[in-house]
């Protein structure tokens, strides 16, 4: 495959988390609003795409015995940079996302793409795989998130968007809201791809 | 009464899956079996406890004096890792039957977000020792429930006739949220 082939992948074929069914728990939690889900994706590319170089590097060196704590590293030191960078720059927007930046360590997409791709890749390969796959995960939530403030507060980005008649559907902005419409999307991305079937 | 209020409130109104979306990737991937989803309940009952009270004393009496507080991400998920491997290493040795049924949940808790939530919320909410015991015992018990419920309606879906786009994680969810607007039940407790 070539390198841009690893970079598109992740806009369609493998976008997350509707494809590949990883990384909920930020899907669902910062999606209230479009600039949140913004901030989140961005940090998610940053992450994913410096710690796939690095893994990537390093991929040689380390032990495949003790492989997953090393990954596990490797990711938080560039979670503790972001949380620190945001702190400093974005602090608005890092008092919104609360405990979801560090929880980004734990962000299932990074470690599974850390043991999928970039533990047997080269570096050009694993720096396009992570910003794809990055880039695509931001899209999800900016879609999830535009659905659930246009709807739910009636707004996009802070702006007004039916006026101010607008009676807004606040289910939307509730927790049963984001699992409700994360599973209609998915359900929609099935008919649109091609109908996954669940296992008995 | 405080500490009961706690415990309500940790269970049932801000349900750890449901309320904080802490956790939901093993909730949706392990609650299509009612046996695996105790198994998974257990073992994070379990470890969330243990790990949240360690990473209690490693910010108390490590980080706070040290004046490394920028590293508690990373110091957390190291003990959570440390932890898991020692505690699957000790039930093997020691405790077979147990290391048989929980055995395959224990890798998967490392990247629970839940066990890392659980132990940043006790720092966040400024809990003492005793208090970060009965928090996370209480959020370790409301993820127990919701899994165990959920698994339950789960089951049923097993054999109903769902449109086939549905089928799968994505009426997993729509399930999740309707359970989640049930839990909205519980504010009125409080």
């Amino acid at each position: 495959m070539s390198i841009a082939q690893e970079f598109t992948k992740g806009l369609w074929k493998e976008i997350p988390p509707f494809r590949l069914v990883l990384g909920l728990c930020p899907t669902l939690a910062v999606t209230t609003s479009v600039e949140n889900a913004i901030g989140m994706g961005v940090s998610v590319i940053f992450v994913l795409a410096c710690s796939n170089m690095l893994i990537s590097l390093l991929r040689k060196v380390i032990p495949k015995e003790v492989r997953i704590a090393a990954y596990i590293v490797v990711i938080a030191t560039f979670v503790v940079a972001v949380e620190l960078l945001m702190k400093a720059f974005f602090f608005s927007l890092s008092e919104s996302l609360g405990i979801f930046i560090p929880l980004i360590v734990v962000n299932c997409i990074i470690l599974g793409r850390a043991e999928a791709f970039a533990g047997k890749n080269g570096v050009l390969a694993s720096a396009a795989d992570g910003v794809g796959i990055g880039t695509g995960f931001t899209l999800s939530l900016m879609s999830l998130g535009s659905l659930r403030e246009i709807f739910g507060a009636g707004t996009f980005l802070g702006m007004s968007v039916f006026g101010p008649n607008f009676e807004p559907f606040a289910f939307m902005q509730q927790a049963p809201g984001a699992f409700v419409c994360l599973g209609l999307m998915l359900g929609v991305m099935n008919i649109l791809g091609r109908p996954k079937v669940a296992k008995a | 009464m405080d500490y009961f209020l706690m415990i309500i409130g940790a269970i049932f109104v801000n349900n750890i899956l449901l309320g904080q979306f802490l956790g939901n990737c093993p909730f949706l991937g392990v609650s299509k079996k009612m046996e695996t989803a105790i198994g998974m309940a257990l073992a994070v009952q379990f470890i969330l406890v243990l790990a949240a009270l360690i990473a209690w004393v490693v910010e108390r009496y490590l980080l706070i004096p040290l004046e490394l507080e920028y590293m508690r991400t990373l110091a957390f998920i190291l003990v959570i890792a440390a932890l898991v491997q020692l505690v699957e290493m000790f039930l093997k040795k020691s405790m077979p039957t147990l290391y048989q049924a929980l055995g395959i949940f224990l890798p998967l808790i490392t990247t629970n977000c839940a066990v890392l939530g659980a132990a940043l919320l006790n720092i966040k909410k400024e809990h003492d020792f005793l208090e970060s015991l009965v928090y996370s015992f209480a959020v370790a018990a409301g993820f127990g429930l919701a899994l165990i419920l959920f698994a339950g309606v789960r089951e049923k879906f097993e054999t109903a006739p769902v449109p086939r786009p549905l089928r799968g994680t994505a009426l997993g969810l729509i399930t999740a949220g309707f359970m989640s607007l049930t839990f909205f039940a519980f504010k009125g407790m409080i």
